[in-house]
């Protein structure tokens, strides 16, 4: 599952007065993962070695000059690459201390930006469309610059991508309300123009992330309305057809996101793999409106798998390097590495589950869909009036329990589970929010038919887990560690204070993270699951057949590793605790019987390899004397 | 019953030769197999598929198409020469060269009265077939490439022959090709290759089937030239074809060791316009299969793998039945091994060689199912490379280890051998008398006076030895008429009896102190496979290629009480099932009751002094015997003690201190030394 760790401050920023921009221009990768070159809106680039989150060098163009794009590495001649005052290329090295005395070149066009990809050769992107070569364009700087724009077609966002050995620049423009995508490849140079789909009218894409797999070129894009389009791009076909006939541009719906109300201003989708994104700027399912978040979704299942609440304001930008996101936020550019394991069902559903019962419960969600939707064929023929999710989740606010319950129930046997997917998320988290604030009211059935539509997960309502603990209600909780795969360790920590059961003992969890967590226990807790511990231990090892006692109770190994975790969180408290004295000599007996039984099976495997041995060489022999008997 | 110890020996590297040609005489139902080191054999179908005749080969004849005509047998070789085979005397009757390079294939017409042969030259050569020889009449047009497979029309008349990349149709009259028939190469890397025309067959509607490297079987019109139908049946080459009589029913062989079945049948019920059909495949080869005979009622094929597979057709046979079950013929139906009972010595017979070997010795004791600890490992004391071109068809080592013999088809050798400690001295005997010089088999009397050797017209010429020299001393002849070859010789413990056996089916029993015959047994109407005399009540044990087992008393001429009581409740349905012959027969000097004799999968202790296995009594019954208490085995135990520890047996023999030798060859052993097939079989395809 992916996930976003601690993140930290690369630089400060000096964001526009009215909070409108960063400051920032761009970031670039220098010479490897660990550097990024970072131009700001006006005049300054700046070399820093991230995990250092130090600057290692910076360069500022003269007052009143100001850099148009972002600067780039040129990692074949160690040089950078920035432009300035529209025309003037500048180039130079990292020992060039002045920007001034560095090598300049004046062309004829205005430039729009300059790309360099990793490895490969700076492109130079002009206002107009047109693109050379840096190389090529130096041989002759004035050399003439066509136009490859009508008027009134601006472009609005660009990079370079290497399909193979090919390199393209591709760029989007906007003309009167119209967006058109532009696949330059060069060398041989063609050029395909593409019209994108309109959206609602007036809705422009506010981000564009380009990505390339399997001989295509993937664009992903994200609307205000929140939508996240994906469109594909053959690389093979390029060329055949070259002009400026605009072809339609096909796109698929890969996400949907919660934009509460309103339209998004400021933000941006990424892809981060062929199943993940990293969106910014959009509000986090259960979080309400006001904050600010960095979220990785799964585009193969449609699920949030990692939130980052960002402190200050959001400006909408994102860049991505080697498995670390670079955003600017408040006053600050913050490094964020994150992870995105290759997905699978599986882990999507929270891993260690056992398959059997994943299968059972799920195929009874299905029956269960299925009856749902019988019966809200037979309601819509009686056309009873019915309230819509908006109006159920107004209820919630102000409605007595019952009525709640009532209509809840009522929405969930009357939707198609598929379109009540976003709509759970919001339900809980109003119920939840409800019942944190108004003490009497809790509809524990109503959430518990909620969680059971495997629809929720632990980002999306967090506040659910600690409500039922709070409420006692061990049923519901014991629901949520089942069916959420992503409960954080400290919650099911709180769990483990409050109750131990085998639910917890077969949640999924990470050693590293779940220690510091196991450390809260206090000594009682930790006696007193010890205890549990032992006497599941020593049930099982008395027991024949351990796997006769159901499918959901946990394993030896799992018993035994809890024992582990939990001796290496508190050993040194025990060993002071007087009560625990008895039971600590108990578990040192239970690892000597391990140990000795593990050195009996290694001795057992040895004999046996030796039969095996000995097997062979008789089947081997040319010759033996041999007795036999005949009766 | 007791203990026995056992020496189990796997050292003798038995390989058969891989299987070249077939052709199968309808009318007498024999089966030709050439194999790839020249040697020809003849199986008897209508008598259990017995192995009745073996002509050796030779090293300089590569024999690579078989022909039947009338009761002559015919090959053509990569020599260049045609062989008419006498299968009277067991050897080449006479050679006649073609003059067209090496002979790819040999057919005859259906009158026999001519014999087409493909050569590399490109010339397709008609020879006359006359009562004592064939005579060259003609050449056809020559043609680019060589003659590949021919066939016959069976009127005689036209001869379609295949070649690299096509078919040529001759009048046979007149020697001119008539059509050319364009054989389309295989696709991708093979598209550059010339494609083979491996084998072709001409049915009496003029349709002519062929079989080609490509892996095509294709059916062509032969009156106009036209391809009917193309049945892609491999990857690899289509080797052999073979059509049954009724010529409704046609086989391929393949690379892959798949053999595949066509059928000529209405594609759509009640149809009247018949078409080749594909219908079964069977895989019973790893190889190649390069050689297909269709019988009436089953295929019969050969190929690298040498292991010779009749597989019936269950449409044509009567389901659960002998006949309806595969067999497999893998090892010779003669015995390859001699033992010098006296010496614990073994002799290996090769094509090319003889091997002596000394048996090993134990330390100490054992209890049933232990191995002894080798105390002296066995050793090869000599290997003998023959001399000549011709192979060995025949050996024998005498019961003292003294003297060993071996005989070609042109000539025969005789060794005297002296061991003192660790030296063992070989002198060549230099003058045999005149008369030893074709034989089919040699035999020592058991006190290795005498060395008895079966000529011409089933004659066995006694030959008398002393230290260097050996005499002629007569020629023991039976009074009938048989022109057939001796296969069995066996002399008898006490010098008195010698027994004969010939190819039909006559036993002769002759009298050595008279020198003159005793009796013949009455003949019964399958091969006897082995025989054998016991040392003290001097009965006559014969078991036939059918399974039977019957004991003649030879002092009064008649079937034993024994014998007679055998026949009345008839042998066990099991033993009749088994399927392959039992080899050789010995006794138990210890137990005058026990007769020992093995097959290729079991050997058995026949106690005469316990009653027979009735038709629902367990044959098989060492494990229930083992199983149960001391006391209650009687009841359990009937006269076959049949014991299969020991698998995929040469040799069974019972040394002069009781101890048993078995001679195994696994046939994963032959297998692993087999050439990679064309297509290693993978999972789930």
């Amino acid at each position: 599952m992916a996930a976003l760790y601690e993140g930290y401050t690369l630089c400060g920023l000096v964001p526009a007065q009215n909070l409108s921009h960063s400051g920032i221009q761009g970031i670039e990768q220098e010479r490897d993962s660990d550097h990024v070159v970072v131009t700001d809106s006006t005049r300054s680039v700046t070399l820093y070695k991230v995990s250092d989150q130090k600057p290692l060098g910076s360069w500022t163009v003269k007052q009143g000059q100001s850099l148009v794009c972002s600067a780039v590495f040129n990692s074949q001649t160690k040089e950078y690459v920035a432009v300035s005052d529209n025309r003037v290329i500048r180039i130079w090295k990292e020992e060039d201390i002045l920007l001034d005395k560095a090598f300049k070149a004046t062309v004829s066009s205005d430039v729009w930006r300059v790309h360099c990809v990793h490895g490969g050769e700076p492109v130079v992107l002009f206002q107009r469309g047109a693109v050379r070569l840096l190389d090529s364009l130096l041989s002759a700087p004035q050399q003439p610059i066509e136009e490859i724009l009508v008027q009134e077609e601006a472009i609005r966002w660009s990079t370079n991508i290497v399909a193979e050995t090919q390199q393209f620049v591709i760029f989007t423009t906007e003309q009167k309300g119209d967006h058109f995508l532009y696949l330059q490849r060069l060398n041989p140079n063609t050029l395909q123009r593409y019209r994108l789909e309109r959206e609602e009218p007036g809705l422009g894409p506010l981000s564009f992330s380009a990505s390339y797999r399997d001989k295509h070129i993937h664009l992903l894009y994200l609307y205000p309305n929140g939508h996240v389009y994906q469109s594909v791009v053959s690389v093979r076909g390029l060329g055949t057809e070259e002009g400026t006939q605009a072809l339609p541009l096909p796109r698929s719906l890969l996400l949907s996101l919660p934009v509460g109300e309103g339209l998004l201003e400021a933000a941006s989708a990424m892809v981060l793999d062929e199943a993940h994104v990293a969106v910014v700027g959009v509000p986090h399912p259960s979080a309400g409106a006001g904050k600010d978040f960095l979220c990785i979704w799964n585009t193969n299942f449609q699920t949030l798998q990692a939130g980052k609440e960002m402190a200050g304001k959001i400006y909408g930008q994102l860049w991505c390097y080697s498995n670390k996101l670079f955003i600017p936020h408040g006053k600050t550019l913050s490094v964020i590495p994150f992870v995105c394991p290759k997905s699978s069902l599986a882990s999507a559903l929270g891993k260690l589950k056992q398959a059997k019962t994943e299968v059972l419960s799920i195929m009874a969600n299905q029956i269960n869909f299925t009856l749902l939707s019988m019966q809200r064929m037979s309601r819509k023929t009686q056309s009873t009036p019915s309230l819509t999710t908006d109006q159920v989740l107004e209820l919630i606010k102000t409605a007595p329990v019952e009525d709640v319950e009532k209509e809840v129930e009522g929405l969930l046997s009357r939707s198609d589970i598929q379109d009540l997917q976003p709509s759970v998320g919001q339900l809980v988290s109003v119920l939840v929010s409800r019942s944190l604030t108004d003490p009497a009211f809790y509809t524990p059935s109503t959430l518990a038919q909620l969680v059971h539509t495997q629809c929720l997960c632990h980002s999306v309502c967090p506040d659910l887990v600690l409500l039922a603990l709070e409420k006692k209600d061990y049923f519901l909780c014991q629901l949520c560690l089942q069916f959420f795969p992503d409960i954080p360790e400290a919650v099911t920590c709180a769990c483990l204070k409050a109750f131990i059961r085998n639910e917890v003992l077969q949640t999924a969890y990470s050693d590293n993270f779940l220690l510091p967590h196991l450390k809260d226990l206090s000594s009682q807790h930790v006696v007193l699951f010890l205890q549990y511990l032992q006497f599941l231990y020593l049930k099982y090892s008395q027991d024949a057949f351990p796997q006769m006692h159901g499918l959901r109770s946990p394993s030896l190994t799992q018993i035994m590793d809890w024992v582990c975790l939990v001796l290496d969180a508190h050993f040194t408290v025990l060993v002071m605790t007087p009560e625990a004295k008895g039971l600590l000599l108990n578990l040192h007996s239970f690892v000597k019987s391990q140990v000795r039984l593990v050195s009996e099976l290694g001795k057992i495997e040895g004999s046996l390899q030796e039969l095996n041995k000995m097997k062979v060489n008789k089947d081997v022999g040319q010759y033996s004397i041999e007795i036999i008997e005949l009766f | 019953m007791g203990e026995f110890k056992v020496h189990r020996v796997r050292f003798f590297d038995y390989m058969p030769s891989a299987i070249r040609a077939m052709a199968f005489n309808r009318q007498s139902e024999r089966l030709a197999v050439a194999r790839a080191d020249g040697a020809v054999e003849i199986f008897n179908f209508s008598d259990n598929y017995f192995q009745e005749k073996v002509i050796p080969g030779q090293d300089s004849r590569a024999v690579e198409a078989l022909c039947w005509v009338d009761q002559r047998l015919f090959s053509g070789g990569l020599n260049g020469e045609i062989t008419e085979y006498d299968l009277e005397n067991l050897k080449p009757r006479y050679t006649v060269a073609a003059y067209g390079g090496p002979i790819w294939t040999i057919s005859s017409n259906n009158q026999g009265t001519m014999l087409a042969l493909g050569c590399e030259d490109g010339t397709v050569k008609m020879f006359e077939v006359l009562a004592e020889k064939v005579q060259f009449q003609r050449n056809f047009d020559r043609q680019k490439g060589r003659i590949i497979s021919l066939s016959w029309h069976p009127s005689g008349t036209l001869i379609a022959a295949g070649m690299m990349d096509m078919i040529r149709v001759f009048d046979a009259e007149t020697g001119h090709a008539t059509h050319r028939l364009l054989v389309e190469r295989g696709v991708g890397a093979s598209k550059s290759r010339e494609v083979v025309v491996w084998s072709v067959a001409f049915l009496s509607d003029h349709t002519i089937i062929s079989g080609d490297s490509a892996g095509k079987v294709q059916i062509w019109d032969g009156v106009t030239g036209t391809l009917l139908r193309t049945h892609l049946v491999t990857k690899w080459d289509v080797l052999a074809l073979s059509v049954s009589q009724d010529q409704s029913s046609l086989v391929a062989g393949t690379s892959e060791g798949t053999v595949i079945q066509f059928q000529l049948i209405s594609s759509t019920v009640g149809q009247q316009d018949k078409e080749w059909v594909r219908t079964r495949t069977f895989k019973n080869h790893s190889h190649d299969v390069r050689a297909l005979a269709h019988t009436e009622t089953a295929v019969v094929s050969g190929g690298m793998d040498t292991q010779l597979v009749v597989r019936p057709l269950l449409d044509k046979v009567e389901k659960n039945t002998q006949e309806s079950s595969l067999r497999k013929i893998v090892f010779p139906h003669r015995s390859l091994v001699c033992c010098a009972k006296k010496a614990g010595l073994l002799l290996f017979q090769f094509p090319e060689h003889l091997e002596l070997w000394r048996l090993g010795e134990s330390e100490g004791h054992g209890k049933p199912g232990d191995s002894l600890t080798v105390k002296t490992k066995p050793e090869k004391l000599i290997q003998l490379k023959r001399k000549g071109e011709d192979h060995i068809c025949c050996s024998a080592l005498s019961p003292c280890g003294g003297w060993m013999a071996y005989s070609t088809v042109s000539s025969v050798r005789l060794y005297r051998l002296q061991y003192n400690n660790n030296n063992i001295g070989i002198t060549k005997v230099s003058r045999l008398p005149k008369d030893l010089c074709s034989v089919h088999q040699l035999c020592f009397s058991s006190d290795s006076s005498k060395l008895f050797a079966s000529s011409s017209h089933s004659s066995v010429i006694v030959v008398a030895l002393n230290q260097q020299e050996c005499t002629y001393l007569h020629t023991l002849k039976p009074k009938s008429s048989s022109r057939q070859p001796v296969h069995l010789l066996f002399a008898s413990e006490d010098g008195k009896w010698l027994a004969t056996a010939n190819t039909d089916c006559e036993i002769h029993i002759y009298n050595l102190d008279k020198l003159k015959l005793h009796c013949t047994v009455p003949v019964y109407s399958s091969y006897p496979t082995a025989i054998a005399i016991h040392p003290l009540t001097s009965n006559l044990v014969v078991v036939h290629a059918d399974q039977q087992i019957f004991e003649y008393s030879l002092e009064k001429k008649e079937y034993t009480e024994w014998s007679r009581k055998l026949q009345k409740l008839g042998l066990h349905s099991l033993w009749l099932e088994r399927d392959t012959p039992v080899t050789h027969i010995t006794f138990n000097s210890r137990n005058p009751a026990h007769i020992i004799l093995h097959d290729m999968f079991m050997f058995c202790i026949i106690d005469q002094s316990l009653p027979l296995p009735e038709a629902k009594t367990l044959l098989y019954n060492q494990m229930t015997l083992r199983s149960v208490p001391e006391p209650e085995r009687i009841r359990h135990s009937h006269a076959f003690k049949i014991c299969k520890n020991f698998q995929h047996l040469l040799c069974v023999r019972l040394l002069e201190d009781h101890s048993l030798v078995v001679v195994e060859r696994p046939l994963l052993d032959i297998m692993s030394q087999l050439p990679a097939p064309v297509r290693q079989k993978k999972f789930a395809t």
